[in-house]
């Protein structure tokens, strides 16, 4: 066993937290969430420049990593200064289905999409579908000459940013069956495409679509017809690696803030970091935060095993990653007092990006079920 | 014991229902029933209809235009009114100052104030906390230097509620460094529209700007607006801080969310089934209704023993503690219970009479909202951990 980072992730790790600790300030955030794309156009640029993107693929796909480890070293980072670039929707959800699935003709969308030029997103949950990936009530029908989709898309991230989004739709089955899913790339700009844009809790922007007989030729759909779900579950795995890195990079940042403030507040006379019942709940803090690490390196060491045992990682580290994030934010929040509650102080948005990971791909307790119901498979 | 209402008891509850019934108007309670922005303009509403019943001074002796209820009937008055999802009665005058003039505060104070509050006149916003005077009030500094018949005020004041609805302040202010700090704070009233008077909001992790710095430019105050003695005013504060705290258990609060809460997992739907019907939700929800049954009656245990007109002592501080951290659970299974939902943030929705819809179920952002806000409770009013080293010190003399 070895828990050092190879040299090449290392060097990837110390010029991307350089970076990101020099470029992401207070202002560029703010900015980013009042841009209408959502995100920062300046980081997704600088991003680019560094080839972040290509950390998510492998080199059979374009990039040069695409493992866990690799996954993890660039979220956590990104987590750390609070960041909320659409890396996951276009680099691992879009970008990971179409390398997965995708013709020689769709797969040149990922040198793009590495070079950052075109970003792409997932269209996959529905408004009833909460966190169950086989629930898709979109239909696909097939025409003479390609398919037309009709249904509704939820919370698609970062659609004001995408050029184009992979699309799931029904080709067969019934509204909750994991056969007969389909994935189609649909541009954005589409006929029949209607955008409700808004921004989101934490950051960023997302979108509802309807779709109304949105007419696409054959080749748009990605990989065989009514056989996605393997592969999304595949990608939702991997999102949810990255996405729970990004965590531990959150409660870094937050448990750093707060023993600054800490050190730095005083009441009666002294910090309030003297007072014991606050050292204590501190040196907890560390203590989960550090097994929120250990479940992610279990997860990042385990995504490319087999599914039983990948998909088990995966609602252990959700599970604990999102148990953790709560008690990290509340008392973060907590110990700080008033100050702790405001958006002008950093601490605000890093806690309100960290708490909303439990509403994407599946919170605490669904895992914890999901993990249950696993073992016993 | 008996746990049973008499039949005076239950008859109260009736009169209060029908009250509720006929008066509190539903554009009110549907507001509050779905978590919309209520406007300065809607708690006055339902001050004067409160007010016109002589039901506002709920805390409040019956000389002094108050309904004289004891600990029971204040119990059944929060209940019916938290389940008809009434606004709430912004606590400033009523259960902060209003307690306050009436033991302390001059016959001229008296006759001017209280009436003003009750009608709806003067709207008050407290200013106690400062930047660097939070947990140790104590080491508060905004000076007010007494200058022939007027006092000059200089200094800051945060976190104030509601501040920007405000046209009167109650503040604690510094008038001697002498000796020990508290022996140096005096209580003094001050008119907001004051020359060097200056509000600044602050917006909070809810998206909503509830609470303000106030900072005081040279402000001259008359000295009459002085309550009770120079320098005794830390006596006066700690007198309200236990007024404030005794709905603190805000019991009728958490059985309106806890019914809320039940409601939304009944309408959600998780893999197939009403979320409500999954057993480790259900779980979470029954054992945080088990605390919430033990809690009703440990407050009115703690409530009932007080004297009558008399504020309970150090144990208000396990009200405190425990009603606030049963309150947070209920606004998180909450939050949890409106899923993916929990992510659009579209605050305009919250606006009454906006044309902006929500995205989601309408409940969806005020669940978040209230998640984020009531982080809140454990803070203010002295913070959970302050309420701990007073459980130790005064009950357990540790
Ligand atoms: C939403 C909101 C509304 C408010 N409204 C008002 C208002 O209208 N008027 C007003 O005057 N004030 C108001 N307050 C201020 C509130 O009373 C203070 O926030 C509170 O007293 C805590 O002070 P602080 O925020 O400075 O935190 P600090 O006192 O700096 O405390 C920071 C942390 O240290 C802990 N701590 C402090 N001392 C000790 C100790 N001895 N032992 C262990 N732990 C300790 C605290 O518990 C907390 O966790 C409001 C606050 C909030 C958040």
């Amino acid at each position: 066993m070895n828990f050092e980072l190879t040299d090449e992730r290392q060097m990837l790790q110390d010029s991307l937290r350089r970076y990101l600790s020099d470029t992401v300030t207070p202002e560029l955030l703010h900015k980013a969430t009042e841009a209408g794309s959502g995100h920062s156009d300046t980081l997704w640029q600088g991003l680019s420049e560094m080839g972040v993107s290509g950390a998510l693929f492998s080199e059979d796909d374009g990039g040069f990593g695409g493992t866990g480890f690799d996954l993890s070293v660039v979220f956590e980072e990104m987590g750390r200064v609070g960041a909320f670039e659409p890396l996951i929707e276009s680099g691992i959800l879009a970008g990971g289905l179409i390398a997965a699935l995708g013709s020689d003709a769709q797969k040149a969308l990922i040198e793009e999409i590495v070079a950052g030029g075109t970003i792409l997103t997932l269209a996959h949950g529905e408004p009833g579908s909460r966190y169950d990936l086989a629930h898709v009530e979109t239909q696909a029908t097939a025409t003479d000459d390609g398919y037309t989709l009709s249904g509704r898309k939820s919370l698609v991230m970062a659609a004001s940013a995408a050029s184009h989004a992979v699309v799931s739709a029904r080709t067969s089955g019934d509204r909750r069956d994991a056969a007969g899913i389909s994935l189609f790339l649909v541009p954005l700009d589409a006929d029949g495409l209607e955008i409700r844009d808004y921004p989101m809790n934490g950051g960023g922007r997302a979108a509802e679509l309807a779709l109304t007989d949105v007419t696409l030729p054959a080749d748009a759909r990605i990989g065989p017809e009514g056989d996605a779900h393997a592969a999304l579950e595949t990608a939702q795995a991997r999102a949810i690696c990255a996405q729970c890195a990004e965590a531990v990079g959150l409660m870094d940042a937050i448990k750093d803030l707060t023993v600054g403030y800490l050190q730095q507040r005083r009441q009666f006379g002294q910090p309030i970091g003297k007072f014991q019942a606050l050292q204590h709940r501190m040196a907890d803090l560390l203590i989960e935060i550090e097994q929120a690490r250990s479940a992610v390196i279990n997860l990042a060491g385990h995504l490319e095993a087999p599914r039983t045992d990948r998909e088990r990682h995966v609602s252990a580290a959700k599970n604990l990653v999102g148990r953790t994030a709560k008690l990290v934010v509340e008392e973060s929040i907590q110990m700080h007092g008033g100050i702790g509650m405001t958006m002008e102080y950093a601490l605000g948005h890093l806690a309100k990006r960290l708490t909303m990971i439990d509403h994407r791909f599946g919170d605490a307790d669904w895992h914890l079920e999901r993990f249950i119901r696993l073992a016993a498979a | 014991m008996d746990l049973a209402y008499t039949d005076d008891q239950k008859a109260f509850r009736d009169e209060v229902r029908s009250f509720l019934d006929e008066k509190l108007p539903k554009r009110l309670s549907d507001k509050v029933a779905s978590g919309k922005r209520l406007t300065k303009a809607d708690y006055e509403e339902w001050h004067a209809i409160l007010h016109d019943k002589g039901w506002l001074g709920v805390t409040w002796p019956k000389e002094h235009g108050g309904t004289g209820w004891d600990a029971v009937e204040r119990h059944i008055f929060e209940m019916e009114t938290t389940r008809a999802n009434a606004p709430r009665i912004v606590p400033f005058g009523i259960n902060m100052l209003g307690p306050v003039l009436m033991k302390f505060g001059s016959d001229e104070q008296k006759a001017h104030y209280l009436p003003r509050i009750l009608d709806g006149s003067d709207w008050w916003c407290q200013g106690y906390s400062e930047p660097g005077a939070g947990s140790d009030l104590a080491s508060l500094k905004c000076s007010a230097e007494r200058d022939g018949d007027h006092y000059i005020v200089n200094g800051q004041k945060t976190w104030t509620t509601l501040g920007q609805h405000a046209n009167m302040i109650f503040c604690l202010v510094r008038t001697s460094k002498e000796g020990k700090p508290q022996e140096g704070i005096s209580f003094l009233l001050i008119d907001m529209d004051s020359p060097g008077v200056s509000v600044r909001p602050i917006v909070l992790i809810d998206g909503e700007a509830e609470v303000n710095e106030v900072w005081f430019d040279n402000v001259k105050v008359p000295a009459e607006n002085l309550v009770g003695e120079e320098n005794k005013g830390w006596t006066y504060a700690k007198y309200l801080l236990t007024h404030e705290r005794t709905n603190i258990a805000g019991v009728g609060f958490s059985t309106a969310a806890l019914a809320s809460l039940k409601r939304i997992a009944g309408l959600e739907m998780q893999d197939g089934k009403p979320l409500i019907e999954n057993p480790l939700f259900a779980a979470k929800v029954a054992q945080v209704e088990i605390d919430l049954m033990a809690m009703a009656t440990t407050n009115l245990r703690v409530v009932a023993a007080a004297a009558a007109g008399q504020a309970p002592g150090p144990e208000s501080s396990m009200l405190k503690i425990k009603g606030t951290v049963i309150r947070q659970e209920i606004n998180h299974l909450t939050r949890r219970a409106v899923g993916p939902y929990a992510l659009p943030f579209v605050s305009e929705a919250l606006e009454d009479g906006s044309n902006v819809e929500p995205v989601g179920p309408d409940y969806a952002l005020p669940a978040v909202q209230s998640y984020f806000n009531n982080r809140k409770l454990s803070i203010y009013g002295g913070s959970n951990e302050v309420q701990r080293g007073i459980i130790t010190k005064a009950i357990l003399e540790l």
